[in-house]
């Protein structure tokens, strides 16, 4: 449970950063947060040659808001993500995923763009980018390019990214102004804190009659990478989000689905609860709504 | 190759030379002498080896001492009075029995400090999220509980 050998730089610069994993090529690895890839070097799953710390590159770090979009550069602190001002008014649903991602000690060191880059399809931020479909910025020697999440996360534990790339920075859409919006996220887990067996998540913004003018979800557990149910969201466009409308709707995902069985939980399972769990998330989400209305 | 590193741990400024793979948990119990830390599972899911880096709680198993270049670190030890009686927190562990072998006990005062450290009267719901990232297998949780309601209120009380 120990670590091999490696050497370790720490640039300050973004251009340092991608011309050192541009010269180590495929043997090297960026550490942001650790929380992932420490674990996965003490079991020698991955054997970098060259760790590439991120965290002294002050461009990677904070999270800033122009006209049209929420910008979280990669390193931020998932921790500090939670305690945004700007992530609470105007992505509310990366806040409310926040406390279900790992532990209080984990969240203080684990970051936004390192949880993306991992690729693990159980990971909170990756429903949530997916719900909100989010624009990811790369950045290598040879240039940037940005791709949006869908792109992004090909399949478990993949992405898009090169080896020689960098992710720079995750870039939200700010949720309406004019509306009620409220977001909730949902989960099935063994303990708190532990991978989730199942994660949704739901924003929703209601027009003062009570309408949902704005309705962004996300499903996780159910699929080999987490989805956004464009189908439900059409269906509840518009609508009161009653009850019965919205107990209809979930089940729009239901071919979707493509669950596997694990240890933790049959593919059956998973293929019952999602839906209604989705369905709890946009009631709920709903609810909360409604009461600030009043 | 070893490489030099420089620390502040519980005050005071350390500097060392230690291989990038040393984790900040090995360099404290194995550099330093620093026995206090735990290590169990030395994979970030038992919580044992937290300590505070720049006052917040973190895993010590999950941070290369390199990492720790220029940060203040601080331990269990790092947790008593001037004197070196047991802290005000250490005390109420002791006060309501908050442990039995004993394993768990230096992670979760570094957890429950955290939480003080923001919270001065935190409802048991916040005691149990903050401590939730840490395991203990003998007590069920219950006497820790109670032996950070204690020292809140000892806190509030000075």
């Amino acid at each position: 449970m120990k670590a091999a050998t490696f050497e370790y730089v720490r640039p300050t610069h973004i251009d340092e950063v991608v011309s050192e994993l541009a010269r180590a090529g495929t043997d090297a690895r960026i550490i942001a947060g650790g929380q992932s890839l420490v674990p996965m070097m003490a079991m020698r799953l991955v054997r970098p040659e060259l760790l590439v710390d991120i965290n002294h590159v002050s461009e990677l770090t904070g999270i800033g808001k122009n006209n049209d979009s929420v910008c979280v550069r990669a390193a931020t602190r998932q921790a500090d993500a939670g305690r945004s001002e700007i992530i609470a008014r105007v992505v509310p649903m990366l806040a409310a995923a926040v406390p279900f991602i790992g532990h209080n000690q984990t969240r203080n060191r684990g970051t936004i763009g390192g949880s993306l880059a991992h690729g693990d399809p159980t990971a909170e931020v990756l429903l949530v980018a997916m719900a909100l479909g989010v624009t990811l910025d790369l950045r290598s020697e040879k240039g940037e390019r940005s791709v949006n999440i869908k792109d992004f996360a090909v399949a478990p534990m993949e992405t898009v990214m090169e080896e020689d790339e960098c992710l720079v920075a995750a870039r939200f859409q700010p949720a309406p102004t004019d509306l009620r919006v409220t977001a909730v996220v949902e989960e099935v887990a063994p303990r708190a804190g532990d991978y989730a067996i199942l994660s949704v998540s739901a924003e929703i913004g209601l027009d003062l009659g009570g309408f949902c003018r704005h309705l962004r979800l996300g499903v996780s557990g159910a699929t080999p990478v987490p989805f956004r149910p464009h189908m439900v969201e059409i269906a509840l466009a518009d609508s009161l989000l009653a009850d019965d409308e919205v107990d209809d709707a979930v089940h729009l995902i239901d071919p979707v689905l493509d669950p596997e069985s694990d240890v933790q939980a049959s593919a059956a399972y998973r293929r019952r609860v999602a839906p209604g769990l989705l369905g709890r998330a946009i009631r709920t989400a709903r609810d909360r709504a409604v009461v600030s209305l009043v | 190759m070893k490489r030099a590193v420089t620390l502040t741990i519980n005050g005071e400024a350390i500097s060392s030379e230690i291989e990038p793979r040393t984790t900040l948990v090995d360099f404290l119990r194995e550099d330093v002498m620093l026995t206090g830390t735990h290590v169990g599972c030395e994979h970030g899911v038992c919580g044992a080896c937290s300590v505070l880096l720049d006052g917040t709680p973190i895993r010590s198993c999950l941070l290369f001492a390199i990492q720790a270049e220029g940060h203040e670190v601080t331990t269990v030890e790092g947790l008593v009075e001037e004197d070196g009686s047991l802290g005000l927190l250490q005390d109420s562990f002791w006060e309501t029995h908050a442990m039995q072998c004993g394993y768990c006990t230096p992670g979760m005062l570094i957890a429950a400090y955290g939480l003080l450290a923001e919270s001065a009267d935190p409802t048991e719901a916040e005691i149990r999220e903050a401590i939730s990232g840490n395991l203990c297998r003998c007590t069920g949780y219950v006497q820790i509980v109670d032996a950070v309601r204690l020292a809140a209120a000892r806190m509030r009380q000075q």
